[in-house]
């Protein structure tokens, strides 16, 4: 059978009985299974799936049409990184330290998409700990880029972006602390969403730099990303920073602005990310988007802030890993979460406090103050995501500054706490997928799905896979 | 140029409760002096008159009604469910004090 590629398909599908919510299941489950040398999963919840399956098989026949009234997402799988709480299912963050921990609770978010009618298929392959950008730190082996597998798929989301990629789960989740989610996406020619911070609970997700983190998704259009954060978002009354009631005015403008950061298109960016990224806001401009040049002058410093304070609350929150309560004792850390634990520690101890994690916090505010001058002037800001398309498997993987250096694009939206939309665009010479982001100020995400809506009418866009 | 030294190594590794081989020592030593001068270039900017940011959400002081919440309390046995290693209901964590042998 040919699976459905949008929330749409899937849910017509169910309602005019053209499949059922078990064979969708089905169908994964083979894929998965067909597909196993990606290394997109590391632990598949068959069981689970077909008994969420049958439950919306049953409440399809009893409700009919009026199923997504009370189920927006029914019969939607979803494939969780790695990082999210799953009660009853294994949950390992990609680290041999949890390599046998079974959560006695499920994060908000799992909670949420399963009240919604989601299909929980499976738990996906990531960096360890989240500490990666291109999935090769995965204590469980590195997951492959499904257009070629001798690439890297992006990280540290490495098997959930594979998995909607590569059509093995109709949607996934993901973490963003740096650009986990948007380089993947955009390594992997899907949409991927950064949300906000605060505007997604992170309760029950395995933290890793507690300013940082934000908990979004990946699907193969703006509408699918629309919905998916509809049902995630808000307050859960576990998370503080969560606050809910900033999305109740959501106007649009009826004429929009996107600015163009000189600072993004520097030496060392890839020629042909450089043209695709013009390319598209010339595609902006023909819809009637004005764009307008702007200067974001600290975003050579943005990577700098963040290998500091990042590692900083890494080495905090990976702390609480004592091999008692539960998981393996210290010892089984991989060498970049150690080589994380140790720089934070060091930047955070006695002595190198103020010339490191004081003067990054400081540097921080700047790269703020440049955000909030330019959103005087823009509604959105349109970047590269990454300075090169995928790069190949073992490329970088021995020299960690390197790797580092694929997330000089993604961490100062972490850095500002601001949303970030990933969007697929063409494809390079080498035939892997290119694509740009486009940031916004705090809750301005219905402004960056206006945009990509428009971007998709634009080209009259369908959704792609990978074919494998 | 800060380039972190051996010792530095050992002594942020003890700190972080980690322990290394003299490999890995070497390893991170060179590794880490990369990356601390790398963000060392920070210095460059001028943050006299700058305030530090720890967050981004404005929010301070979030509070709530200080109440038990029994459904989202993990019973004994869910607690106890991660560890190998309990004893009559009780976590069993590794000894920091020794018996006495003087008296």
């Amino acid at each position: 059978m040919g699976l459905p590629l949008t929330i749409k398909e899937t849910q017509e599908g169910l309602l005019q009985k053209k499949f059922s919510a078990v064979d969708l299941v089905d169908e994964y489950i083979a894929r998965i299974e067909k597909n196993k040398d990606l290394n997109a999963f590391i632990t598949v919840s068959q069981d689970i799936a077909y008994k969420q399956a049958k439950r919306i098989d049953d409440l399809v026949s009893d409700l009919g049409d009026e199923t997504v009234k009370k189920y927006p997402l029914f019969g939607i799988t979803v494939a969780y990184k790695d990082l999210f709480l799953t009660e009853g299912i294994r949950t390992t963050a990609g680290s041999k330290i949890l390599e046998t921990y079974i959560p006695a609770y499920s994060s908000t978010v799992v909670k949420k998409l399963e009240s919604a009618g989601c299909l929980t298929i499976g738990k996906t392959n990531c960096d360890a700990w989240a500490h990666g950008a291109s999935g090769e730190n995965s204590d469980f082996g590195p997951t492959k880029n499904p257009w070629n597998k001798k690439y890297v798929p992006g990280g540290s989301s490495s098997g959930s972006v594979v998995s909607v990629a590569a059509n093995l789960s109709l949607i996934a989740t993901g973490t963003d602390t740096g650009g986990s989610i948007r380089e993947p996406a955009s390594f992997c020619g899907v949409f991927g969403l950064k949300p906000t911070y605060g505007a997604v609970s992170r309760y029950g997700i395995v933290a890793m730099a507690s300013s940082l983190d934000s908990v979004g998704h990946f699907a193969r259009t703006t509408e699918d990303i629309e919905k998916i954060f509809n049902i995630t978002k808000g307050e859960d009354g576990y998370d503080g920073t969560v606050v809910s009631n900033k999305y109740k005015e959501s106007s649009i403008k009826p004429r929009l602005r996107i600015g163009i950061p000189k600072e993004y298109f520097i030496e060392g960016i890839d020629n042909e990310i450089e043209k695709s990224v013009l390319a598209a806001s010339q595609v902006f401009k023909k819809t009637g988007v004005e764009l307008v040049d702007i200067s974001l002058p600290h975003t050579k410093y943005a990577n700098s802030v963040y290998y500091i304070v990042q590692p900083a609350e890494v080495s905090s929150n990976l702390g609480r890993y004592d091999g008692i309560r539960y998981g393996y004792e210290r010892s089984a850390f991989g060498d970049e979460a150690k080589r994380r634990i140790m720089l934070g520690t060091y930047v955070l101890s006695a002595g190198y406090y103020d010339a490191y994690y004081l003067k990054a916090m400081k540097v921080r505010s700047k790269i703020i103050e440049d955000f909030e001058t330019a959103f005087d002037k823009v509604d959105a800001i349109i970047t590269p995501v990454s300075p090169t398309a995928a790069f190949k498997l073992g490329e970088k993987s021995s020299d960690p500054l390197k790797m580092y250096l694929a997330d000089i694009f993604t961490v100062s939206a972490n850095l500002a706490g601001i949303p970030g939309l990933a969007i697929p665009f063409g494809f390079n010479k080498t035939g892997l997928p290119l694509g740009f982001q486009l940031v916004g100020q705090r809750f301005s995400e219905p402004t960056l799905f206006a945009l990509g809506k428009l971007f998709q009418k634009a080209l009259d866009y369908k959704p792609v896979i990978a074919y494998v | 140029m800060a380039n972190l030294s051996k010792s530095d190594i050992e002594h942020v590794a003890k700190l972080a409760k980690l322990s290394l081989t003299s490999g890995q020592v070497e390893k991170f030593k060179s590794q880490l002096s990369e990356v601390v001068n790398y963000v060392s270039q920070l210095n460059e900017v001028d943050t006299s008159d700058t305030q530090a940011t720890s967050q981004t959400t404005g929010l301070e002081n979030v509070k709530r009604d200080d109440e038990i919440k029994t459904g989202n309390c993990l019973s004994q046995e869910q607690a106890l469910s991660g560890t190998g290693k309990n004893h009559n209901g009780y976590f069993v964590v590794p000894g920091i004090l020794e018996e006495r042998t003087d008296k």
